[in-house]
């Protein structure tokens, strides 16, 4: 998709005053935060998995060369094929490629968010494909034409009433308006797709290097049908989701579930391994995984290196404020939230996703909930940092750090400032408030500035000295 | 450059070090990973039929695989549903009833029931282990609105870690797909409102032997 994370402030403050999104929002945030605290509460074992889902992470990227050798001579092994792509062009050209050669014309998606990363769908059906996503979150979001909000939860920010409106509009009437009958509804559209298909396309959670596999992890069942339905099976995954056995696999495995939805396993994990056998009743015919780079052996080298541990659950937007006022779309690219907003200024670009890291309190939720322990705040105060070293972002916002950092290295300069300061906002104030403040109208437009105490902290502290 | 190649050398780049000798990638095949696996103190077979109901699975027990095809048709019959089904053919031996029309092919998209053999039942989340092969076609697995499982109770292992030696012990190594189900399919994904069967079974029931 196009990035549009430049317009961030705009696309905040309309969903700050879109009465559905908040509605929807609001419903999401409670039900992901409150499940997750009762798994976790319910495995002892929670914060000694998530250190060692640390370590090994990190074994896997300082031998990361090796895991991907190993995995891929263990998928040809298997009668599968592997292909490696430097950037989103190279990604979908190969998927289109394979879509060609087989005559594709309908093609099923499980979801999968490198597909979104490479612009995949826009390509499939200028070529004439017919393209259906088969999770229910990423179908309505496709009838509405929209990207995903949450990783996890594409669609988390539809109501009801417009997930009605739109399967109105794409099945005809009678509209249907209770949960289980749209869940049905969708359920008898998809089940044609699915034995339609040509070509099924899947993420991949985790490659296994051990065996070859792939392994995909859903509760609805649709990426499953998607892959074992469509004649050729297609994997996109990034380079960093392998992993050396399945034993390792299932650590992470035993921290995805409770972290992404809060449930102690989804419904499925399915383990693929190549294509139908000889005696096989069915299965694909062909199966192809796509690792992508697309920036991501970069991350590898600096202090970003953290950030390649993920795994991809939503908690951090779960239990972000920033996301959870204002959605995903803000953000404005395919990943949102704190692991949005470190990604896509290192993927797309420091300047186009400024406000990104800026758009963030540094309260450090993401970090104490995420299952593989990514100092998220830490790396999004690295990215402004890095912004202010590149001079990006506002002129006028640098000077002002400029001067700042004047005054701050002069002790003396600094009290004195300090001291006019305060008599002045004191003066201003009425009630112990101030209610408009030139130059700093972004923070009293919407709330007072509380007024500070009339003489600086040293001046108090040096009076109550004086006092003993 | 080829993208592998070009890909290869950049990951070796960022680490600052080129390819890894024989020793070192010897030691990293050796690798036995040995992680924290969550306390049970409980029966693996209660466990596994505690977690499963949990998460809306249903579970009826028999003495012997002799008695299977009779707790499939009282489960049959319960849900009223008519007298076929998909059975995989690993199953085929079974005394099926005479009235009904079975076939061990892969499920078509109007099928309604199928029964499925297991390789094995995980207590640590209550979830069952299948195996694909001519025997138990995956179909099976996820088409029909009623899946049947049969998962024979000295099959039940504790971990995860446990499930993964039965499948490095298969002599045919590992299938195509291993599909772990844990309870009927479901979806959250209209108001986080939870709604079973959205693509997979609505259904999974669970035929316990021994």
């Amino acid at each position: 998709m196009e990035i549009r994370s430049r317009e961030f402030k705009e696309r905040a403050v309309f969903a700050i005053h879109d009465a559905s999104l908040q509605q929807a929002l609001g419903k999401a945030a409670y039900g992901f935060v409150g499940k997750r605290a009762l798994q976790v509460a319910e495995l002892p074992e929670f914060e000694q998995l998530r250190e060692e889902a640390k370590n090994v992470k990190n074994h896997i990227l300082e031998h990361l060369d090796h895991y991907l050798e190993r995995y891929e001579q263990a998928v040809v092994a298997a009668g599968g094929q592997v292909h490696w792509a430097r950037d989103g062009e190279e990604a979908r050209r190969i998927i289109l490629d394979i879509c060609q050669r087989v005559n594709a014309k309908t093609v099923t998606k499980g979801k999968s968010m490198v597909s979104e990363e490479i612009d995949l769908n826009e390509a499939l059906i200028e070529h004439g494909m017919e393209v259906v996503e088969t999770d229910l979150g990423e179908y309505i979001i496709q009838l509405a034409k929209e990207p995903p909000s949450h990783i996890i939860a594409p669609a988390v920010h539809k109501t009801r009433d417009q997930v009605s409106d739109l399967f109105e509009k794409a099945h005809g009437g009678p509209r249907k308006t209770e949960v289980p009958e749209l869940v049905d509804e969708a359920r008898r559209v998809l089940r044609d797709k699915y034995f339609r298909a040509d070509v099924g396309i899947t993420g991949g959670n985790f490659l296994v290097a051990e065996t070859g596999s792939s392994i995909i992890v859903t509760n609805e069942g649709n990426g499953d049908l998607t892959q074992t339905l469509a004649r050729v099976h297609i994997v996109t995954s990034g380079i960093e989701r392998v992993v050396p056995t399945l034993d390792d696999a299932t650590l992470f495995l035993r921290l995805l579930a409770r972290s992404a939805t809060g449930q102690e396993t989804e419904t499925y994990t399915t383990i693929s391994t190549g294509p139908r056998r000889p005696d096989d009743l069915d299965g694909p015919e062909e199966y192809h995984v796509v690792l992508l780079d697309n920036g991501r052996s970069k991350m590898l080298a600096g202090r970003f290196r953290d950030m390649l541990r993920c795994i991809r659950c939503g908690a951090c937007m779960n239990h972000c404020p920033v996301y959870g006022a204002v959605g995903g779309h803000a953000y404005g690219w395919v990943y949102p939230g704190p692991m949005g907003s470190v990604l896509t200024p290192l993927i797309k670009g420091l300047d186009v996703a400024y406000d990104l890291p800026n758009a963030c309190t540094l309260n450090g939720r993401c970090q104490a909930v995420c299952p593989v322990k990514i100092p998220l705040p830490e790396l999004l105060r690295e990215l402004r940092h890095l912004q202010h070293q590149q001079e990006i972002g506002p002129a006028m916002q640098r000077r002002a750090l400029k001067a700042w950092q004047f005054v701050a290295t002069r002790p003396k300069l600094y009290h004195a400032v300090e001291q006019v300061a305060v008599r002045v906002l004191s003066a201003l104030a009425r009630r112990g408030r101030i209610r408009r403040l030139p130059l700093a109208s972004g923070w009293t437009d919407a709330r007072d500035l509380p007024a500070p105490a009339g003489r600086t902290f040293l001046e108090l502290w040096q009076g109550k000295r004086g006092q003993r | 450059m080829n993208p592998r190649d070009a890909i290869l050398q950049s990951v070796r780049a960022a680490l600052n070090r080129g390819p890894l000798d024989e020793t070192q990638r010897g030691a990293l095949d050796a690798r036995l990973p040995q992680h924290t696996r969550p306390a049970q103190d409980e029966d693996p077979l209660a466990r596994f039929v505690r977690k499963f109901e949990s998460r809306a699975g249903t579970v009826a027990r028999v003495a012997d695989l002799a008695a299977v095809p009779a707790a499939v048709d009282a489960y049959r019959e319960r849900q009223g549903l008519p007298p076929r089904a998909a059975i995989g053919a690993a199953l085929r031996d079974l005394a099926w009833p005479a009235g009904w029309t079975i076939h061990h092919g892969p499920a078509g998209i109007d099928e309604a029931l199928s029964v499925s053999p297991s390789l094995a039942g995980i207590a640590e989340t209550g979830s069952l282990m299948l195996a694909a092969g001519p025997g138990s076609p995956t179909t099976h697995n996820f088409v029909p609105d009623d899946h049947v499982v049969v998962l024979e109770a000295n099959r039940i292992v504790e971990h995860f870690e446990d499930a993964w030696t039965i499948l490095r012990a298969r002599p045919e190594g590992m299938p195509r797909a291993t599909n772990i189900i844990s309870g009927p399919s479901r979806t959250a994904d209209v108001e986080q409102t939870i709604q079973l069967g959205a693509h997979g079974p609505r259904r999974v029931h669970v035929i316990l032997v021994g």
